[in-house]
């Protein structure tokens, strides 16, 4: 298990995690948004790999996968990335998500390899589920990387004790039936299944998707241990692609916000 | 009994077939696809859904579909005796439809009220609706804008048919890109909705089931060809792109260690120009759409656009299944040229009189090509996959006819 990981779930806060993805919509403006974003105190960080057929994901996370590809990045340029982030902030956990396909195409072994030079603590692949994940999961715990788990509304009982069988580092949960970025979560239905999960596991929980504001932010980490925001950081860098400066105050003030909506 | 060293007997219950296929999808996915393996399984061998499904086979698609001597073509090649099998001839002009009507009774029988589907060409597309109308559930249909385009004819039926197209304007807006966006919408409606995948590929237990809905295409050969030459074929020949056709000719024979068999890419401008859909000789292995298989990519592991004039062919990728026959050698694949198909699909308008596809054109380009490697007594049956009505404005514009 990543010590990192594990030193950031010691205390009772609820934890901000941010998303955008590496290399959006350049390495070096991308380098200066998580700059901006670990300043602000966020408690994990997650970097996405750009995919060209990113299926989980709604048409924010999808333009900006193409954006950061057109833009040349490949997935060793991501490497990089973490490599200077650590430069800033050795505490801070970084995550990895993508798709499968990133991780296969380099290799197993020498993609894990990198994760540990570089300071990588976890990974999360939305299309790889524990049937398939034996031989990732091999290598990353050999390498005390994390590869979170992920827990969804359609997830039932019996389904989530083959899940719970070999995650480490923390669960997440997504929050609606869908793609990332669109509908907001029915928040009995997540209730009831944090509630589940809890009964099952001591793993801290976070949940992602569909959460876009502070006042998301508020009234879902009553429930969980952190929560997860993506599309809304991604927007902005969207919305302002051709004036940094203002990009950069922009997702600063937004994520100082969404950090004050944890209430720590 | 189990055959030793089968090829039938696959997939394995993870559903791979060597070392491709599998299951990787989302976790939202993940208990809805066991659930769809799961009844699968319980209604492939239940009587009644087996006479549900021949009785529209017989009666709404018109099966079996004749297989027919082209004594024209097997005399201009100056080869083997030259069968075609005509599924073309099936209601909606495609082999598409025996799977849409397996997999809608198997929906049906699930409860769900809702279908979605991809397509490429359109066939697919028009399959889907078609058996939607039949049934009367609501059919959303992801086509790429580039599709829609050139497959116009096939936009106009679905809509005729009462599905409701959607545009998918990503990517390459070609057949990857409309999965992409049925998958999303899937995992967005996942508990009314069944998502009808329209070739042999996806996760498990899509490429199996697929397979076997078309089967019965070999299942009929067998016993016609019997019939007519009172011997079983030399060799079967076949166009892939996902390649549920291809498989549905094979399948039936795969054991049947004598026969040849030879399915053909597509090649677009030219395997070394890069333009083109031959995963196969042209890609390498890797994760898309809920399988394992050979897919079109950088070295960097982002999927590639492909090319292909036929829309049906244009995917980045094949079925599982494939890239085992491929890697075991069981299939010899090849591949053949737009303008290679282009001709094929005149030769075979001027010899037989019937319109091809370009889909199956392309196994026809091929045909021409090794027809000289056999002798007369030799048989040979291509799957005549579809017809060509839905090309002729592409084939007008490639020849610069004005309509």
């Amino acid at each position: 298990m990543s010590e990192r990981i594990k030193k950031t779930f010691a205390n009772k806060n609820k934890k901000l995690v941010t998303f955008t993805t590496g290399g959006d919509p350049d390495l070096e403006t991308s380098f200066d948004i998580l700059k901006t974003i670990i300043n602000n105190n966020i408690d994990i960080v997650e970097i996405g790999m750009p995919f060209s057929d990113p299926m989980a994901d709604g048409p924010t996370i999808q333009e900006s996968s193409t954006r950061s590809i057109e833009n040349g990045t490949k997935i060793k340029d991501i490497f990089e990335l973490v490599k200077k982030i650590r430069t800033l902030n050795n505490e801070i956990p970084v995550i990895l998500m993508g798709y499968y396909n990133s991780i296969f195409n380099m290799g197993i072994e020498e993609f894990t390899s990198k994760c540990v030079q570089v300071g990588v603590d976890g990974l999360i692949i939305v299309d790889l589920q524990p049937e398939e994940d034996a031989d990732l999961y091999l290598k990353a715990k050999e390498k005390n990387i994390d590869l979170v788990r992920l827990i969804t509304p359609t997830t039932n009982k019996e389904r989530l004790k083959t899940i719970l069988n070999n995650a480490s580092g923390f669960l997440y949960y997504v929050t609606i039936t869908g793609i990332t970025g669109q509908n907001s979560a029915n928040l009995k239905e997540l209730q009831d299944s944090i509630n589940l999960i809890r009964s099952e596991s001591n793993l801290p929980i976070v949940a992602g998707f569909g959460i876009k504001s502070r006042e998301d932010v508020e009234n879902i980490s009553i429930f969980t241990d952190g929560v997860v925001v993506g599309s809304s950081i991604v927007n902005i860098i969207k919305d302002n692609i051709s004036d940094k400066k203002n990009m950069l105050e922009k997702i600063d003030l937004f994520t100082q916000d969404l950090k004050a909506g944890t209430g720590s | 009994m189990t055959i030793k060293n089968s090829f039938k007997q696959l997939p394995n219950d993870r559903g791979y077939f060597g070392s491709f296929g599998g299951r990787y999808v989302s976790e939202t996915l993940m208990p809805l696809i066991l659930e769809v393996e799961k009844e699968y399984e319980k209604m492939k061998d239940d009587s009644s859904f087996k006479e549900e499904l021949s009785h529209y086979m017989k009666t709404y698609i018109g099966r079996p579909s004749p297989l027919f001597f082209a004594k024209r073509i097997s005399e201009d090649l100056g080869g083997p005796k030259i069968y075609f099998k005509r599924d073309e001839l099936n209601h909606t002009g495609a082999h598409k439809i025996n799977n849409c009507m397996g997999q809608i009774l198997l929906a049906k029988r699930m409860g769900k009220k809702r279908i979605i589907a991809e397509t490429g060409a359109g066939q697919h597309g028009v399959a889907t609706a078609t058996v939607c109308a039949l049934f009367g559930l609501p059919c959303i249909v992801y086509m790429g804008e580039k599709d829609i385009k050139r497959q116009s004819p096939n936009v106009f039926r679905m809509k005729l048919l009462g599905a409701e197209i959607r545009s998918v304007k990503t990517g390459s807006k070609s057949l990857k890109d409309a999965m992409n966006e049925a998958l999303r919408d899937w995992v967005t409606n996942v508990r009314d909705t069944f998502y009808i995948i329209g070739t042999a590929a996806g996760p498990h237990p899509y490429p199996a089931m697929v397979r076997d809905f078309q089967s019965i295409i070999g299942e009929e050969v067998r016993e016609q060809i019997l019939k007519a030459e009172n011997k079983l074929p030399d060799l079967l020949m076949a166009c892939i792109g996902g390649g549920s056709n291809a498989l549905g000719l094979f399948h039936e024979f795969l054991d049947d260690k004598q026969i040849e068999m030879i399915a053909v890419e597509a090649a677009g401008h030219g395997i070394d120009t890069g333009s083109h859909a031959a995963s196969l000789s042209g890609g390498k292995p890797g994760i898309l759409h809920g399988n394992k298989t050979y897919l079109l990519q950088s070295n960097d592991g982002q999927i590639d656009e492909a090319h292909s004039i036929s829309a049906g062919l244009d995917y980045p990728g094949i079925g599982p299944e494939h890239s085992y026959l491929f890697e075991q050698k069981r299939v010899q694949y090849m591949s053949a040229t737009d303008k290679e198909a282009i001709e094929a699909f005149q030769y075979c308008c001027n010899l037989e009189g019937i319109i091809p596809a370009l889909e199956p054109s392309h196994a026809l380009a091929v045909l021409k090509k090794v027809a000289k490697n056999y002798s007369k007594e030799k048989i040979v049956v291509m799957n005549m996959c579809g017809r060509g009505d839905k090309d002729i404005f592409t084939i007008a514009e490639e020849l610069n006819i004005k309509l």
